[in-house]
């Protein structure tokens, strides 16, 4: 599931809903159910870690003359 | 009259007396023309030094220098104006042609072009109905360009990595933000530091907007979302928002932008040109993420619905497939059981015709039994009694019944005489019958075109329902 480094988390969260709203209507074959519960697995985990991301970073940002990227932490 | 002519009344200088006396003796003193204009310089300086003078700015220019060349004027007069580098950057109002203006300063005179000036050390609108009618006008104006158009506002990510705040990295906006930021979903935050208040303000926040911008697609200091933010404060303090030039910057931003400046009440056109806006800083930050709370419970509640459903399919097609093995039965077991059932059937075979023997033989005993000749004999003399009994009452009889009858006949012929209906014919009645030879008593069932038989005492004739 390379494709979901590309993904953001509303669009995960969006697609994790749908397999699972396909799953609890009983529809679909066996094999294809399995494929998609696995698909829905990853989601969640994708979503999951996401969510993991507790602690809240903040930084002054500057840009020097050649345009080069400048962080340092911010005592506020 | 100049505005010159004004001035040159006020020298210290009296006029030049008239009297008698021959123009050398009583002439003026000689001034040479730098003298003249110095002690004039020296004049009008001592005298305004420090002077409050409203007017509206008219030709406005920025010299290379930085220095600011303008001038006040009313409806009868012009006075040039210049504000030093230094000062330009500290006003707090960016001058304007067309502004209404209030300025404090000093007046002073330039020798070399027989000018005087005002040197101005601050500036400020005169009086809040004409800066809110110019913001008015500005408003009008970038709205009439679409700048603040819905459909140019582009939508705020729904959970953005990194978020971008300019604002003043001291005071309570930064704190108000991160600390509601920590309490709903903690993100990495760059800020930009950028004066809120001043001259400095809005090409400050142009400057983060810009810079922000610049960083490349990808780059993980790139943020999602950008917060424009400051706190409440006077008209005069949120001017820099109503930057033509920030409110284009804005405009500009690939990155979504949303303002939060001043307390709800506040608009200033970086709310309108924004793509979001937000009422404080704190609000800033609960649109800018969700609350990581609810999504986590979000997600466990889907992560069940997700496990259930698929145990509901599995279950489902297992139940599916235990159905369907039930009905494929091994052909051994089938014979087994067919067998099986041939033995019960065989033995039951057996067993019930003895049995229907057995039963067949028990009723025949019975009848046997109850099958004796003497109750035949005895019933048959019986029955012959009563037979010889019968006969003779009924030859008794019969011949009374023959008599009565004859009588009774002929008492009944003449009595149907009397009542035939031939003698009532004789008399001229007619019967009429229908074609069933339904005798006819009634004309609604007589139909049009259907035939009736008329009989009458000498015959019958058939004729037809005409109405």
């Amino acid at each position: 599931m390379t494709e979901q480094k590309d993904m953001n988390f509303e669009t995960a969260l969006g697609e994790l809903e749908k397999i699972v709203a396909q799953l609890e209507s009983g529809q679909g074959d066996l094999e294809n159910s399995i494929k998609i519960y696995e698909r829905g697995v990853a989601l969640r985990k994708f979503c999951e870690d996401k969510l993991k991301e507790a602690e809240a970073r903040i930084e002054k940002i500057s840009l020097d003359g050649a345009g080069q990227v400048k962080t340092e932490p911010l005592d506020a | 009259m100049s505005p010159q002519d004004n001035l040159f009344d006020l020298i210290d200088n009296p006029p030049p007396e008239k009297d008698d006396a021959g123009p050398k003796a009583n002439a003026p003193e000689e001034y040479s023309v730098s003298e003249i204009s110095q002690k004039l310089k020296r004049t009008v300086e001592d005298n305004f030094g420090y002077v409050r003078v409203r007017g509206e700015l008219s030709r406005v220019t920025v010299a290379k220098s930085g220095h600011i060349y303008t001038s006040l004027k009313d409806d009868q007069a012009v006075l040039d104006a210049i504000c030093w580098r230094g000062t330009a950057g500290n006003l707090s109002v960016r001058p304007e042609e067309g502004l209404d203006v209030v300025v404090t300063g000093r007046l002073t005179t330039y020798p070399g072009r027989s000018n005087y000036q005002m040197i101005i050390e601050t500036m400020e609108l005169a009086g809040e109905g004409a800066l809110l009618k110019m913001l008015e006008e500005r408003r009008k104006k970038l709205a009439a360009e679409g700048l603040f158009d819905d459909a140019r506002k582009k939508s705020i990510p729904f959970l953005p990595n990194v978020i971008g705040v300019i604002t003043s990295p001291t005071g309570a906006v930064i704190r108000d933000i991160m600390h509601r930021l920590n309490d709903r979903f903690p993100r990495t935050v760059y800020l930009w530091p950028a004066m809120v208040q001043g001259d400095q303000a809005a090409s400050q926040v142009i400057a983060g907007i810009k810079g922000f911008n610049s960083l490349p697609v990808g780059s993980s200091h790139r943020p999602d979302v950008l917060i424009v933010a400051r706190g409440g404060g006077s008209l005069e303090d949120l001017m820099p928002f109503n930057d033509e030039a920030l409110v284009r910057a804005i405009a500009a931003s690939d990155i979504p932008v949303i303002s939060a400046v001043g307390h709800e009440t506040d608009t200033s056109l970086s709310d309108y040109v924004a793509d979001l806006r937000a009422p404080t800083p704190t609000g800033a930050a609960e649109k800018a993420v969700p609350v990581r709370r609810d999504l986590i419970t979000a997600i466990k509640q889907i992560d069940m619905r997700l496990i259930s459903g698929t145990q509901r399919i599995l279950r489902e097609q297992s139940n599916r497939l235990s159905g369907l093995a039930r009905g494929l039965v091994h052909p051994k077991t089938q014979l087994e059981n067919k067998s099986q059932k041939l033995d019960s059937l065989s033995g039951r075979l057996d067993a019930a015709l003895r049995q229907n023997i057995s039963v067949q033989r028990q009723k025949l005993t019975g009848t046997a039994a109850r099958l004796s000749l003497n109750g035949y004999k005895q019933r048959l003399k019986h029955q012959s009694e009563s037979l010889s009994l019968l006969k003779k009452r009924l030859s008794a009889s019969s011949h009374h019944i023959t008599k009565d009858a004859h009588k009774n006949l002929s008492s009944l012929s003449s009595l149907l005489e009397t009542l035939s209906f031939q003698r009532t014919l004789d008399r001229g009645y007619a019967i009429i019958k229908d074609e069933n030879d339904k005798l006819v008593t009634s004309t609604q069932s007589m139909q049009q075109g259907h035939n009736v038989s008329i009989q009458m005492k000498d015959g019958q004739r058939t004729a037809e329902i005409r109405d």
